[in-house]
């Protein structure tokens, strides 16, 4: 008999069924976060009768989105919910003080190894990088979740992902993903698990295992997950002492497909407007002209990634047709860039450092584009419209890239500056 | 049963598509829905009629988990959504708002904009009025067939918790 994959061990450990992928299993849930979109979530709950949260150390809301509030609406919704909060006695409500919700939850030690995880937001695949199965939802589900603890899941197929071979200079995580979904396509991964092997993933910090995860759903997986290790265990150490799962794959388990990858001569890569599989090398953009160049976000918002980009920009001024914006993506990162002298170092070099938070990303505020203005970024999305302008150009790209871009004011080879 | 006429889209419609981030601070699915589809289709929401169905290529709904987007599309009056494929939580954001969907690979290419189509969620068929060309797909599992019938998970979580 075939053994299981993680997905099958995970969701037979939280429904008791052990099922194939295909069937459908209803499960507990390990955890449920959700941000601004609890506003939508609290409405949900009330209107289905419930009065109750099923478990209140099982929910983390937080409000990342719109923060602090850019219009009056959005105080209303953060209003309502933090009055729910209130209400319910919510053990885990952060408020808009602590960062973007995919930084926050591993940093506070809510995710362990072999957890199920759901949350209202499509990032929310970023805790597989801790060996969690973790998934995002929307937001009335959200609240059938936070009634019953419950919630359907397909069991998904495996996509196994091999990476081999070591990073070269100014490459990094980011570009690894960036080529992956290049090669895979927007809905390469669709519907499925995920498992990142390989020595490359092994040497990764757990910063760089993030972004692999974080960026699986833009190939359309429902998980995207990195089997723990030591650099998980280090990682969680000091900041939970709560068990975890070691479930992984087993070898006979039946997975869909194997994929691999050799990075050691990979170039930076770059996603053009307006889809992330839209993939090339750096040079073949290089030389065009950008207004702005945005470093952060749940993808590469974090310590190592604004270091790398301040070892690019490190006593040198940013080309004066560009403004670059930086959000480190939670306070902890925001505390350790600044003792560290990184942010300083940034705002001598010309940026402009923001308030953690998703900031520019969605396109909400703090750094919408006007109509013919072009971005590149270290966020996730680079559809039509998403930083607020649908005239406008978003290309994604490593922090390195993000750097030497901003340097240069236009799209520039790390490598080469 | 559902029918109405078809509107057209190609692959990955992504959720930006369908509602960009810029209007969502408005939890006013009336107001919010006046700019559905706008950066894709600026005639949508103007001349969208109810009952008329969206057919798309492969990934409809991909990208973020924004319920809005589906809801958006059912505020206006869409009877369903038929794609190749379909993004995960496109799919169960559409169930749990009440929206129709179905996942049926080719369906883009076997149906134009302004064709007149019925859907049968129960037999998983699709009918093009104008020849009588019937497409088939795997009807979903019942257990969601029932959420759709009862108009959603609202309604029928409410039931479930009066229960």
């Amino acid at each position: 008999m075939a053994g299981m994959t993680f997905a099958q061990k995970v969701l037979f450990r939280a429904s008791g069924r052990q099922a194939s992928p295909g069937d459908i299993v209803s499960a507990k849930v390990d955890l449920a976060m959700s941000h601004e979109n609890s506003a939508l979530v609290v409405k949900a709950f009330r209107e289905m009768g419930a009065e109750r949260i099923w478990d209140c150390e099982k929910v983390v809301v937080l409000f990342d989105h719109r923060v602090p509030a850019n219009t009056s609406k959005t105080a209303e919704g953060h209003r309502a919910v933090r009055r729910f909060a209130i209400e319910q006695g919510l053990p885990h409500f952060y408020d808009l003080k602590e960062g973007i919700c995919h930084q926050v939850l591993p940093e506070k030690g809510h995710i362990v190894p072999g957890m199920l995880v759901v949350g209202c937001d499509s990032h929310t695949t970023t805790y597989g990088a801790l060996g969690a199965f973790s998934t995002g939802i929307g937001a009335t589900e959200m609240a059938a979740v936070w009634a019953t603890g419950e919630l359907w899941f397909r069991i998904p197929e495996t996509l196994r992902v091999r990476v081999g071979g070591s990073l070269p200079r100014r490459v990094s995580a980011k570009d690894v993903i960036l080529s992956i979904i290049g090669d895979l396509g927007a809905d390469g991964a669709d519907y499925m698990c995920v498992e990142f092997v390989g020595d490359t993933i092994d040497r990764m910090s757990i910063s760089s295992r993030m972004v692999l995860s974080n960026m699986s759903v833009e190939m359309g997986a429902k998980a995207g997950v990195v089997f723990p290790d030591g650099k998980t265990e280090e990682w969680l150490g000091p900041r939970t002492s709560r068990p975890w799962g070691t479930e992984t794959s087993d070898a006979s388990a039946e997975i869909a497909d194997e994929v691999n990858f050799d990075i050691s001569s990979l170039h930076p890569q770059v996603a053009k407007p307006h889809s992330v599989d839209n993939v090339v090398p750096v040079e073949e953009v290089s030389g065009i002209e950008i207004d702005q160049a945005l470093l952060g976000s749940c993808t590469n918002g974090r310590l190592e990634d604004l270091q790398a980009a301040e070892a690019i920009l490190r006593g040198r001024r940013i080309a004066d047709r560009t403004r670059l914006i930086v959000v480190p993506a939670s306070r902890e990162v925001y505390i350790d860039a600044a003792e560290a002298g990184t942010l300083a170092s940034l705002v001598k070099s010309g940026a402009i450092v923001l308030n953690p938070g998703c900031g520019p990303c969605l396109g909400a505020h703090q750094g919408i584009l006007a109509a013919g203005e072009r971005c590149i970024s270290t966020t996730n999305r680079n559809f039509k419209g998403r930083m607020g302008n649908p005239n406008s150009e978003i290309y994604l790209a490593s922090p390195e890239t993000v750097a030497a871009s901003a340097l240069k004011g236009e799209i520039t080879d790390p490598r080469e500056v | 049963m559902i029918k109405g006429r078809v509107w057209l889209y190609g692959d990955h419609v992504n959720t930006d598509l369908i509602i960009p981030g810029r209007y969502l601070d408005d939890y006013d699915l009336r107001s919010l829905s006046e700019h559905a589809m706008e950066d894709i289709d600026i005639s949508f929401s103007r001349n969208v009629k109810s009952g008329d169905i969206i057919v798309a290529g492969r990934n409809f709904g991909c990208g973020s988990s924004r319920e809005q987007a589906p809801a958006v599309l059912r505020q206006k009056g869409v009877g369903a959504v038929l794609a190749d494929s379909v993004a995960r939580i496109f799919y169960r954001n559409a169930i749990n708002i009440g929206l129709p969907v179905v996942i049926c690979p080719r369906v883009s290419t076997q149906l134009r904009a302004g064709d007149v189509a019925t859907v049968d969620m129960q037999l998983g068929s699709i009918t093009r009025e104008s020849d009588g060309l019937e497409i088939r797909f795997a009807p979903p599992p019942d257990f969601l067939l029932e959420i759709l019938d009862r108009g959603g998970l609202v309604p029928y979580m409410r039931e479930r918790l009066s229960r």
